[in-house]
């Protein structure tokens, strides 16, 4: 057990630092955020269509490809426009070759088709864009660190963070406030009833679905400059994507944003506190989860 | 009429049989999908420049098949037996990941098929697991680390903090640096191994790596994972605090332009950069650039020597299976890294290693070589073999 709460061989002196933990903190926030962009579209497409969208994760690699190449051209503000948009499109090809199709197939079908997909399209970015990684350069603004409580942090990272909540803030109003919120709520809650009501819940879906691949594609362009722009970057997302919306629980954007956070908060501060038990904790914790409560924290369906 | 036959028959036969003992059929066996097939196409590019080049020299013509790898193990044991039982080829060559060699190992140990390896790096290919038929051209994990921590500790550096992902590359690495580091009298401060594939961001161990008083960070990481961690590195700001050093593999020349400005000044440790300046360097760089469009990488350079080993094996009379491995073990040449030679204890290459630091120049990023620290065989890590027959 001495090594359980081992931090690295460092000085004691950090544990009392503040900054450390301010640090360690935002960089957990900034993890958080990146898998809520993920996530949150996920989820709502599963909670209001049944359907698992395995494919998910490479529209985030797409959006990431389609950056780096945009942004070789316009640069990354073109970028952030631009790859989300074009996902957007991915996404509406998607929906009318399988999805639409595959609505009434059952899970399983789901889950081979769109698992399938992920290795077409993974392939199909080795084709176009070569196995070589890309990279994408920070705009002047965004390079550089801010001041913030205290610390020096990366200002990319800072950016992160305050697109995912203001993605968030944007995402709560039009779910909480709207006349389109309350359809997709009635939807997710009972399709059957608010189709009976007049909503077409067919077109609504098909809109969420494009404002998720959207999603997908935003946190792409984001996720680029930050890491490398890979082929089997989809492979690398999907997993703890699928395990934040397994903990916050499947359709809600309440489960989403706690998922994220408990993710990104266990992730980071596991790195730090016990390096050797830090790629298992995320997977205990989403066994506890499951134990006991199966549904996750904030399932959509009380 | 049938004595005839009979006879044109005999005589094409002897002509066939002739032709093969001088055509030398070789299986290129590395990843053209999956994770490293950049590094495959990259091996396969270098062995191909190398038949070009130096092919010539020999009586012998080589036939190649390709077998893909997927870098599945299980996959690439099922290509291996393909190419050993149904191609039958004489002579086997790539393998980039370790799980891969370990995978193969038996059975070309078993059917006594040579195997040139052009990347895998597993200290223990060439130790307890060697084989009179596995011939090492790229380099051992702890080859390449071992100089650095004597010549680190040399550059007035004492606190070492160290980071690379969690899996046997990972740790030989480290290992045969903090060996020689702490030997010189260094001290590591503080070390993390980071779930292999599954760490996207470094900023939680960057954090702590800068909170340890270490003067330096000591890193191995490579691919995806090198050119994250690079720009990551440089966004939190510690180049002046915390100066960054690593393996040659963390601003390899195949993706240090995806790292841009945030690998400047970083200094690596490798067995090859382009930017070496020898003769043999400067024709193989030529001759890859002008085939491929860009410098090559240390990778190219191990499938290119690969290729002038087995031509320098032809050379010395070898013509099969048997003949090719034994003499696989005696070769030497002057090559774009410098002298090579395979040390016959463990038929794993002895070559020099240097130490670059990555800088910018007006056409983009390239390697300065700061020092050129002598060959050393590895230790022969529990190998006991035949030794060579003469």
């Amino acid at each position: 057990m001495a090594g359980f709460f081992h931090v690295g061989g460092g000085s004691p002196k950090m544990i009392t630092d503040l900054g450390f933990w301010t640090l360690q903190a935002l960089n957990a926030l900034q993890l958080s955020m990146l898998l809520f962009l993920l996530s949150v579209g996920l989820t709502v497409i599963f909670g209001l269509m049944h359907f698992v969208n395995l494919a998910h994760g490479a529209l985030y690699a797409l959006g990431a490809y389609f950056a780096a190449s945009v942004a070789a051209m316009w640069g990354y503000w073109a970028a952030l426009l631009l790859a989300p948009v074009a996902v957007a499109g991915v996404g509406v090809l998607l929906y009318s070759g399988f999805i639409q199709r595959m609505r009434k197939s059952g899970p399983m079908a789901q889950v081979l088709v769109t698992f399938g997909l992920i290795f077409v399209l993974l392939d199909m970015t080795r084709i176009v864009w070569g196995d070589l990684p890309l990279a994408i350069e920070v705009p002047a603004m965004l390079g550089g660190r801010l001041a913030v409580l205290g610390v020096e942090y990366p200002t990319y990272r800072v950016f992160i963070i305050v697109l995912g909540l203001v993605v968030l803030g944007g995402l709560a109003f039009v779910l909480g406030r709207t006349q389109i919120g309350a359809m997709i709520r009635a939807g997710v809650d009972n399709d059957e009833m608010a189709a009976c009501l007049g909503i077409n819940v067919e077109r609504l879906f098909f809109c969420v679905f494009c404002v998720g691949c959207a999603l997908a594609g935003l946190a792409g362009v984001v996720a680029a400059p930050l890491l490398s722009v890979t082929p089997d970057m989809s492979l690398q997302i999907l997993i703890p994507t699928l395990i934040v919306i397994v903990i916050g629980g499947l359709g809600s954007l309440k489960g989403a944003v706690a998922g994220s956070l408990i993710y990104g908060f266990v992730q980071t501060f596991g790195a730090v506190l016990a390096p050797q038990l830090s790629s298992v904790l995320i997977y205990a914790l989403l066994a506890a989860v499951l134990v006991i409560k199966p549904v996750g924290l904030f399932p959509a369906k009380g | 009429m049938k004595t005839t036959t009979l006879a044109a028959l005999g005589l094409a036969t002897t002509i066939a049989t002739t032709a093969t003992a001088e055509d030398i059929k070789v299986g290129l066996l590395l990843p053209y999908s999956g994770v490293y097939a950049a590094l495959g196409n990259e091996i396969d590019a270098g062995f191909e420049l190398g038949l070009e080049q130096f092919g010539s020299e020999t009586d012998a013509t080589f036939e190649i098949v390709r077998e893909d790898t997927e870098v599945k193990p299980p996959v690439a044991l099922g290509k291996a037996k393909k190419l050993i039982l149904q191609e039958n080829v004489d002579v086997i060559a790539g393998i980039v990941s370790s799980g891969v060699l370990g995978a193969v190992r038996d059975m070309v140990h078993g059917a006594a098929v040579p195997l040139i390896v052009a990347n895998a790096g597993n200290d223990g290919a060439t130790g307890a697991d060697c084989s009179p038929f596995i011939t090492r051209m790229s380099f051992s994990n702890g080859q390449v680390n071992r100089p650095m921590g004597t010549w680190m500790y040399e550059q007035g550096v004492r606190k070492v903090y160290t980071l690379a992902p969690d899996y046997a590359a990972g740790r030989q690495m480290i290992d045969a640096f903090e060996a020689t580091f702490t030997a010189a009298g260094g001290e590591i401060v503080g070390q993390d191994f980071t779930p292999f594939q599954k760490t996207q961001d470094f900023g939680p161990y960057l954090t702590h790596a800068k909170s340890s008083g270490a003067d330096a960070l000591y890193v191995f990481y490579a691919g995806g994972e090198a050119i994250s961690f690079v720009k990551q590195y440089d966004s939190f700001g510690l180049k002046t605090e915390l100066p960054l050093y690593g393996s040659g593999f963390l601003t390899s020349s195949l993706y240090v332009n995806a790292q841009g400005p945030a690998a400047e000044g970083v200094i690596a440790v490798s067995h090859y950069v382009p930017t070496i300046e020898n003769d043999a360097n400067a024709k193989f760089v030529d001759g890859f650039t002008a085939n491929v469009g860009r410098a090559p990488s240390e990778f190219a350079v191990q499938g290119y020597d690969a290729a002038r080993a087995l031509i320098e094996a032809t050379k010395a009379g070898a013509t099969d299976r048997a003949s090719l491995a034994n003499a696989l073990r005696q070769v030497t040449f002057d090559g774009p890294r410098g002298t090579l030679s395979i040390d016959p204890a463990t038929n794993n290459i002895v070559q020099p290693i240097y130490t670059y630091e990555t800088v910018a120049r007006a056409d983009g990023l390239t390697q300065k070589v700061l020092a050129q620290l002598p060959s050393e065989a590895d230790p022969a890590n529990g190998c006991v073999m035949d030794p060579v027959s003469h």
